[in-house]
This record gives C-alpha cells, sequence and structure tokens, in this order.
C-alpha cells in the first residue's frame, strides 16, 4: 500500500510562505488568487495489503509525528501500490 | 552545580553555552551525546541552539526521539531544570515539554540582530538575578521563532503567568514594532506550569561576556547557578 499525506497549516495559523507566493502570481497576473496556503507532501509506502490496517496505522503516524496538531491538519490517501504513479 | 549540554547532530551553540558555564562562570560543566540515556547527575539541562537533525520535517521533531530526550522529559517530571534556547525551545514544544510551536517568521526572513526582552517572571531559577520588568538586551538569530498556541493556550498561559520574555522596545513597552518574528503576544520565552522547564528564543549565552557586546545573558546563567541549589530534585 502507499500513502499520500498531505499536510497543511492550519487555518488559523499564518502561512507568509503563502501570502509571498499569492502576491507573487498576483503580480505575474493571475489576478482570480484569493488565497494560497503551502504544506507539505509526504509517501510513505507501507507492507501490508489490508487497507483498512493502513488507514488506521497512517491515521496513527500523522498524529505522532508527520503533523504537528497544534500548527497542521492533515489528509490523506491510501492506494495499493501497483498504481503508483 | 553541574550543568548538561545536550549536543544533537546539527547543535552549534553547545560551546557557547559550554564557555560561558565553565570559563565565565566557572560552574561544573558535561556534554551529553544525544545517544546518551543517562544525565550524568546534572542539576540543569540546557537544549542549545541550531538545527537539530538538520531541522527534518519540523524544526525539533526529530530530535525528541533521541534517547537523552526520555531522560530530560523524565528529569522535567521530578522537577529538574531544563533550559531549551533557540533550538532547543522547539525541540521543547516538538517533545510536549511546553505548549505551543514555533513558525516561520513573519518576514520569512532569518532574523540575526539584538533584541530587548521584558522579564515578566523573577522568581523563577531561571530568572532570579534579574529585576522586576527589567529589560534585557539579547541577540535573536532563528528562521523559525514566531510563536504560535491557539487562543485557550494562549489564555491559559497568561492566566498563568507562563510568559518568561516578552520582545519589547528600549523603554520596556511591549509594542508591535519590538516584535522581530511576529510571535502571538510578543512571546520570545515561556515557563512550563511548575516553572522548572523555560524555552527561549533569543540567546543569553551569545551576551555573556562584554567583549561580544552586552552581558545580559550571563543574568540568566548566573540566576541558575546560585537558585539552582534551592530547587530540590526529588
Amino acid at each position: 500500500m502507499i500513502a499520500r499525506v498531505i499536510v497543511t497549516p492550519k487555518p488559523v495559523v499564518n502561512d507568509p510562505q503563502g501570502l509571498t507566493v499569492k502576491q507573487g502570481l498576483t503580480s505575474l497576473g493571475f489576478r482570480e488568487v484569493s488565497d494560497v496556503r503551502i504544506g507539505k507532501y509526504i509517501e510513505v509506502n507501507l507492507d501490508t495489503s489490508s487497507e483498512h490496517e493502513a488507514r488506521e496505522r497512517v491515521e496513527a503516524m500523522c498524529r505522532q509525528l508527520l503533523a504537528n496538531h497544534v500548527i497542521e491538519d492533515f489528509r490523506f490517501d491510501i492506494e495499493p501500490e501497483h498504481k503508483r504513479r | 552545580m553541574k550543568f548538561g549540554v545536550v549536543v544533537f547532530p546539527g547543535t552549534w551553540s553547545d560551546r557557547d553555552c559550554g564557555w560561558v558555564i565553565d570559563q565565565v562562570l566557572g560552574q561544573e560543566l558535561t556534554y551529553l551525546w544525544h545517544k546518551d540515556a543517562d544525565l550524568k547527575g546534572c542539576d540543569c539541562i540546557i537544549l542549545p541552539g541550531g538545527f537539530a537533525y538538520g531541522d527534518y520535517l519540523r524544526t525539533g521533531a526529530i530530535a525528541r526521539f533521541a534517547p537523552v530526550m526520555e531522560k530530560v522529559g523524565e528529569f522535567a517530571d521530578r522537577g529538574g531544570l531544563v533550559w531549551g534556547i533557540c533550538n532547543g525551545f522547539q525541540v521543547l514544544c516538538e517533545a510536549g515539554l511546553l505548549p505551543g510551536a514555533l513558525i516561520r517568521n513573519a518576514s520569512l526572513e532569518f532574523r540575526c540582530e539584538w533584541t530587548n526582552l521584558a522579564v515578566e517572571r523573577t522568581d523563577l531559577a531561571f530568572t532570579s538575578q534579574c529585576e522586576e520588568r527589567e529589560v534585557l538586551r539579547v541577540p535573536i538569530a532563528h528562521g523559525e521563532g514566531s510563536y504560535f498556541a491557539d487562543p485557550a493556550t494562549l489564555s491559559h498561559l497568561e492566566q498563568r503567568g507562563q510568559v518568561v520574555f516578552r520582545y519589547c522596545d528600549a523603554n520596556g513597552r511591549v509594542v508591535p514594532n519590538a516584535n522581530p518574528n511576529g510571535s502571538l503576544h510578543n512571546i520570545a520565552g515561556i515557563a512550563n506550569a511548575r516553572g522548572n522547564v523555560l524555552g527561549m528564543m533569543p540567546h543569553p549565552e551569545r551576551c555573556s561576556e562584554a567583549e561580544l557586546g552586552g552581558t545580559d545573558g550571563l543574568k540568566l546563567f548566573r540566576s541558575v547557578a546560585e537558585s539552582a541549589m534551592k530547587v530540590l530534585v526529588s
């Protein structure tokens, strides 16, 4: 199984990187951009064939290490490894 | 009084802290390697500045798994003095020994400059040699020192008087202009509820000799050296 984890700053946390990139996009002419938030993308390969088990394990990984609950939210997808991009 | 300075791979302020303890104050000093599972009888543990484990994932996120950190946590639980400076503050937050988190500076810049700190607590082992409302001049050097905590945690900290240092102007006024990194409530340093764990972003070890442009940092080291005798580690 492969987990694709996305970690983002919580909405209440100031994201100066996102604000700066938004300004850059605006100055390039992308005036429809109303907000940019910058986070992290993490791929985790798991030696298990059970999607249910993988989901529980990755959830625990996110809570214990991959995301800091004080400042970050997380979400993830689980796929069998043969579908790996 | 025996100080232990923890060294992780990527720590860079360990020798600066060691110099102040050993050469300036003449106190007993030992370095604790991150793999040490023994605090060697130290009375105060310092987690110094740097980039422990390359700041991988998040600042301080990996350091908390070091064998020495398990012992530091137990030591703090028993009331032992634990002092995190800069990266050490980030490690203490990630390890759950202090609340909140340190995030990217609002300016996105690495800020390396002198700051003024309003001392809000003088009853702690770390600040007992400071005057009430004294202003200390201490340098910072960080890219991720913006203190963040959710509103409930923040009001808890304020109500319990856990904010120890705030960025202020030269006259001690806590104003937005004096805030170098966007920290909430201008927070530069906090303690745990018990007062035996302190985390601060500024570097007192870099202003403990006149040759370095100031000696205000030495007051904190001297406070620890003189008041630690009163703290009973059960």
